[in-house]
This record gives structure tokens, sequence and C-alpha cells, in this order.
């Protein structure tokens, strides 16, 4: 969160490769059609973290009678700050597909409030990345739900070779 | 307590799971449709413009892939279950098999363990060949045989 006091070595990127960098995850990250149909706001993107936060609207409710959000849009705002987070850490852009996704469920989200979420890389490899995050309404320590999750880097990024 | 809840809840016990659908905002706007089918509940979700998360593939976004099976599990366990209150998740994990192309969406879940607090499922995602799913779900629901 602070300065990076650490460097991470020699090929630390230039500030102004870093800007650019940023600029480019922003307009990915704003371009995905079902993020922006759900609302989904891009807070923070650096050093393999991403902050999003998602407001309440009445056609994400799951719960009629309470108000609460269905789970499947906690999922879908998991699933977009742990692209996100990834697609931040590599070092130049490329496709990335999520390969799993596992969502815990701690309590419901408070009706008629927004949900923030907040991702981290724990690790990227060569064709790997790992990544955790959680939907909360304020307080990262107090979650709505956690997600673990794992991404391929480098997909092809046309149709796949066949379809059937 | 939830009586709009409870309501549809029978309705659904009754066949009518667009009654569901139709009350719970998210699944009508994700553009979902529950029909039986050889013994089995099969769900499909309607291709449309906001769906998308990837705009150069162009891909089904993985998040609502995700509801779908997620929606299904919890449709195939009011089904078999007659469970008076709508299962709550515990967890689900997703597994991700295809990039789901911009084109209708099927789905079909099967209950793996009914104990008597946990249910587990598994649910299934495919679009023109069901033999090539796009995306898998493993999930665990609380579920209450009577109101608390």
């Amino acid at each position: 969160m602070s300065d990076s006091s650490k460097k991470t070595g020699d090929d630390t990127p230039s500030d102004e490769t870093r800007a650019r960098l940023e600029r480019m995850h922003r307009q990915f990250a704003d371009s995905v059609p079902h993020n922006n149909a759900l609302g989904i706001e891009l807070l923070e993107l650096r050093d393999g973290e991403a902050d999003m936060r998602m407001p309440w609207a009445p056609h994400l409710v799951g719960n009629p009678d309470t108000g609460v959000l269905h789970g499947g849009v906690i999922t879908a705002l998991l699933d977009a700050c742990c692209g996100a987070a990834v697609f931040q850490s590599l070092r130049e852009p490329k496709p990335i597909a999520t390969l799993d996704l596992r969502i815990d469920y701690m309590k419901p989200a408070r009706p008629r409030a927004e949900v923030h979420a907040h991702a981290k890389v724990t690790k990227v490899t060569r064709n790997v990345a790992f990544v955790r995050a959680a939907a909360h309404h304020g307080d990262p320590e107090d979650p709505v739900a956690t997600a673990t999750a794992s991404f391929m880097l480098g997909t092809s990024s046309g149709p796949p070779p066949e379809h059937k | 307590m939830s009586n709009l809840v409870a309501d549809i809840v029978a309705r659904a016990h009754a066949g009518d799971y667009d009654a569901l659908v139709e009350a719970v905002p998210y699944a009508k706007w994700l553009g979902l449709h529950y029909a039986e089918s050889e013994g089995q509940l099969i769900g499909t979700m309607a291709y449309a413009d906001h769906l998308i998360g990837n705009p150069l593939l162009p891909a089904i976004h993985g998040g609502t892939l995700g509801a779908l099976l997620e929606s299904t599990a919890i449709f195939e366990i009011l089904w078999r279950h007659k469970s008076a209150l709508p299962p709550k998740t515990i967890n689900v994990t997703i597994e991700y098999l295809r990039s789901a192309r911009p084109v209708d969406t099927f789905a079909a879940a099967t209950i793996t363990k009914a104990g008597r607090r946990v249910v587990a499922v598994r649910a299934e995602a495919w679009q023109d060949d069901r033999n090539r799913p796009v995306a898998l779900a493993s999930a665990r629901f609380l579920v209450m045989a009577k109101e608390r």
C-alpha cells in the first residue's frame, strides 16, 4: 500500500511505463460490457492489487423480500476484481482466462448497500496466476464473501480453433 | 417471515419456475428460463450483449456462468427437495473449461449428497454440445427442512 520503498530489482518499469500500463489496464477494465452492466467501478489498480465498488441496484437483487444481492452478482464482482488484479500484475499485456474460482459466502450482503471488492495476486508464474479476493461493505476484515482463483496467462486471443 | 419468497417457492414446487425467475430480479435480468426435459430441470441463459465479459473474443463473462450454475443448483434443490426456504449457498467452486461464445447457454444440476442440513450439488453449463461443457460447478448449500 505505502510507497514502493522496496523496489523489486533492476527490471522495475519506469514511471512513464507504469503510467501507460495503468491507463491501459483501466481502459481494459472499463471496456467489459458485463462489468458496466453491473455498475462496477474500478477504484484502485496497482502492485497486483485491485479495488472495485458496485452500487446496489434493484435488478441485482436475489431475494425480493429482503433486497439482498444475488450470490451470482458477488461472483461476477469477485471474478472481475481478481481478473483486473491479475491483468495488472503482468509485465506485458496478454489475454487471461479464469481457470477456476471458489467463493465462500460468509454472510448475506447488506440490503441496499454498495459492495466493495479487493483482490490481491499471490503468485504469478510463467503460465498461471493465483489470486485471493474479498467482497465487503467497507471493512475487508469483515467480508461478505471471499474468493480464491487461478488464471491462465497468455490464452489465444482469437476464437477457439474448432467449436464443434 | 418471508411471504413473497414462501409463495414463489410453493409455486416452484408446483412446477411454475417462471414465477421464481420473475420474482428474482437478477435471474430475470440474466435472461434465465427453466423447463423440465426428460426428467431433468434445464436452465437456459438467453444470450444478450450485456453478458459479455471479453469483447475481443467475444466471450460471455465468467461471473454470469457462475450465476447460471448457482441458480440452476438452487432450482434443482427447490425442485427435488421441496424445502420450505430457499437454500443458502455456503460455497461454490467454478471450473472454467472453454470460453463461452455469444450464444444461449444451458445448465443442469445433480444433487450428489442430500444431508439434513447441507446439500451438495454439481452443475454443468454448455452451449451447442452438452458433451463439451463450458463450465462446471460444485457447490454446497445450507437447507432447513422446516421454518426456523
